[in-house]
């Protein structure tokens, strides 16, 4: 196998625009993906078996023979746990991650989120910290995310949002009736109500169309093509420079480093289980932030018996997600009408500035919920069987309407990605051993969200409203982060301000992972601003020749 | 040719003398895991779980078949759960009423469900969970025949809507 300049490990939000840049920039580049690349027509509109339910298996991997962990929960109790059932945290295995069959909303984080300790001080029991880098040295790749990858919406109402210097390139999609019920009730609360941004084409871009606004959205993969991934903007791009070989159903087992402590490679299963190793210049890890510090821990060596840039005992720490809180509410009218993706409408005014509160989230309404998903839903007065059951759900699926937001987490150092010391998976590489907790006062935030919540559904007009509280356990997710920490101190982190591993100066980490905190909105643009920052400085302090070896 | 029609012919007297043995030790099941009994069972839980009343339930919506198709597929780590949930709620029905829970009128039928403890109470959970699936999920799958739980939620049948009726050229895909 030739040798390459850079190995990517998966092609989600943050491989594929690594891949891209450091191949348009002419580097030779090989792209590892453990999926397959799916397209709508292998993603069926399966309400039973997609991404966000996966009763029956998940709908884009990863499989549930190959690939388990071991979940130890707060009792000390151990479990294995297979892919698609609950407690796995998965987020996706194909070309474009999780951004193929994501919600798609893109958030930027406020500049309030880079500096969690110097605003509110550490809770005792967290490891909260500021990031190395400001929201000032991501905008430019904010903006460059949301235009190369697309992003629909109109964030000018909201007072609370960062400086930016351009606005989305696409208008937001037109409203939906859950919308026009919420708006008004917000403007009455004093809210700050706005068009979600979304990385879904509410007009043609890029040479593909628009939402055909169906109620197949968050877990599917786009039938016409109008939600954009990295699968269907960046990665093409890639192979298109001729310089990046993408290659698919590939799973990394360990990143070789020489007796220097420099990387020299991936050694991977292929798709016939075959040990293959690529030599590469430098190694970009993007497997997000569970499977990556997985990655850099079975990735040992005399100088790394640990794992790759773990000789502080950091890899894997302060694994977090987001504490999803809110309310739910019914009218005595429809408020559905079957009109995706569903959510459209938010508001940033609890993200920050909470009397006695550290951070916040931002608030908004729901995907379109397909009916199984509305069974789980219910008060907790409502019977879980029987004739009243079926009653509730015939009388309110129609007449409900969800709000609620992704609470931003106190990072946990307990809270952790650790490798299982006797369970392996398909291919005899030890798996992943998940265990830990939410901070109390994440739990706290998440009372104060779904009362919010609760409240704005209420002024909707809203007969009677309930709240859903994050529970006490590990969070995760489709939003993991932080296991691979961003800072300048190498004893308390894992990367450097450019997403270098500290030990190791031709290794990367760039996804989730690096997240120092995880904001109080959905993390993918952040990713992508990442991805598209860290390309940018390895483009600018690549020194060796270009190409093939 | 003839050699083979006798052939075929002896082969089916065969098993027509046998037939009657093999209902000795119990009808051949039509179901693919359950045996007609066990499905006769798990059909009056899920009736319970949702039963008909001005729309249909759980029996007319053919939830049975959804369990007992993925029994075999999906949920062949459940087989054991049921083999063995559906004998003890057998036995506490036997106990109780001395008739099998089918037979059971349909008040005696819920006393029984809502008076589970222990393990039989978690495998009724779990019946809950896959008939909430057969019902609501979608038909391919086995279950909520003809979309009846779609047609009594009111949610528009056709699984792709179909970009026909959509204009992608114009903004926000608006309707033609």
């Amino acid at each position: 196998m030739k040798h390459v300049n850079a190995v990517v490990v998966g092609a989600g939000a943050g491989g594929g625009i690594v891949a891209k840049e450091l191949a348009e920039a002419g580097l030779s580049v090989v792209l590892l993906e453990r999926g397959r690349w799916l397209t709508a027509f292998d993603c069926r509109k399966d309400d039973l078996r997609n991404q966000r339910t996966s009763v029956l298996g998940n709908g884009s991997g990863p499989d549930d023979e190959r690939h388990p962990r071991v979940i130890v929960d707060q009792n000390g109790r151990e479990r294995l746990v297979r892919a698609s059932e609950p407690g796995y945290n998965n987020n996706a295995a194909c070309v474009g991650g999780g951004t193929l069959t994501y919600g798609a909303m893109a958030w930027r984080f406020m500049e309030q989120d880079f500096r969690m300790r110097s605003i509110y001080g550490c809770p005792e029991g967290s490891t909260l910290e500021d990031w190395p880098i400001t929201y000032q040295d991501l905008e430019p790749y904010y903006e460059k995310a949301e235009y190369e990858i697309g992003v629909s919406g109109d964030v000018s109402p909201d007072p609370f949002h960062a400086p930016r210097k351009k606005p989305l390139p696409m208008p937001p999609l037109a409203p939906n009736r859950e919308h026009e019920i919420l708006k008004p009730a917000a403007k009455r609360l004093g809210l700050h109500p706005f068009d979600i941004p979304m990385l879904r084409n509410s007009v043609p871009y890029n040479g593909r169309p628009a939402c055909m606004r169906c109620r197949w959205c968050v877990g599917f993969a786009c039938e016409v093509d109008a939600k954009n991934g990295t699968q269907n903007t960046v990665i093409p791009k890639a192979l298109a420079s001729g310089n990046c070989e993408l290659r698919t159903e590939c799973v990394a087992k360990e990143i070789i480093n020489d007796s220097r402590g420099r990387a020299t490679g991936v050694a991977y299963f292929d798709a016939n289980d075959r040990l293959q190793t690529q030599t590469a210049d430098l190694v970009a890890v993007s497997c997000a932030a569970i499977e990556s510090a997985r990655l850099l821990l079975n990735s040992r060596s005399k100088l790394f018996p640990n794992g790759l840039g773990n000789r502080y005992d950091w890899v894997g720490r302060n694994l977090q997600g987001h504490g999803y809180s809110g309310a739910f509410g019914l009218f005595d009218h429809d408020a559905y009408d079957d009109i995706g993706p569903g959510a459209g409408i938010a508001a940033c005014d609890y993200n920050h500035g909470n009397k006695g509160l550290r951070g916040g989230g931002m608030l908004a309404n729901e995907f379109i919920r397909l009916p199984y998903q509305f069974v789980g839903q219910l008060p907790a007065s409502a019977p879980r069987w029987g004739p009243a059951h079926k009653d509730f759900m015939r009388q309110w699926y129609r007449r409900s309407v969800g709000v609620k937001g992704p609470v931003q987490e106190m990072p946990v150092f307990e809270s952790r990605v650790q490798l299982d010391p006797k369970v392996k998976d398909h291919w005899g590489v030890p798996v992943v051993r998940m265990s830990g907790y939410k901070h109390p006062h994440t739990i706290e935030l998440g009372r104060f969200l779904a009362g919010k919540a609760e409240a704005w559904l209420k002024e909707a007009g809203a007969t009677f409203a309930w709240k859903s509280v994050t529970g006490p356990g590990l969070s995760g997710g489709q939003h993991q982060a932080g296991t691979c920490r961003m800072g300048s101190d190498p004893k308390t982190s894992v990367v450097d301000k450019h997403c270098r591993v500290h030990d190791v100066d031709n290794v990367y980490v760039v996804d989730g992972s690096v997240h120092v905190t995880n904001g109080g909105f959905n993390p993918v643009l952040t990713i992508m601003g990442i991805g598209y920052y860290a390309s940018e400085h390895i483009v600018k302090a690549w020194r060796g020749a270009k190409g093939r070896g | 040719m003839k050699q083979l029609q006798q052939l075929r012919r002896r082969r089916f007297l065969a098993a027509a003398a046998a037939a009657p043995l093999a209902g000795c030790g119990g009808r051949k099941s039509p179901w693919r895991f359950f045996t007609t009994e066990e499905a006769e069972t798990v059909s009056a839980f899920c009736e319970q779980i949702i039963p008909a009343d001005q729309d249909p339930g759980a029996t007319q919506a053919g939830v049975i078949h959804y369990i007992d198709r993925h029994l075999m597929g999906h949920f062949r780590r459940y087989q054991e759960a049921y083999r063995k949930g559906v004998a003890a709620i057998e036995q506490a029905s036997a106990a109780r009423h001395g008739k099998r829970f089918a037979q059971l009128a349909a008040g005696q039928q819920t006393e029984l469900l809502n008076g589970l403890t222990g393990e039989a109470q978690q495998f009724f959970s779990l019946v809950v969970a896959h008939a909430m699936q057969g019902f609501y999920g979608d038909p391919r799958h086995g279950g909520n025949r003809d979309a009846v739980s779609w047609k009594m939620l009111g949610v528009p049948l056709i699984p792709v809507r179909g970009r026909a009726q959509y204009d992608l050229t114009k903004p926000q895909g608006s309707r033609t």
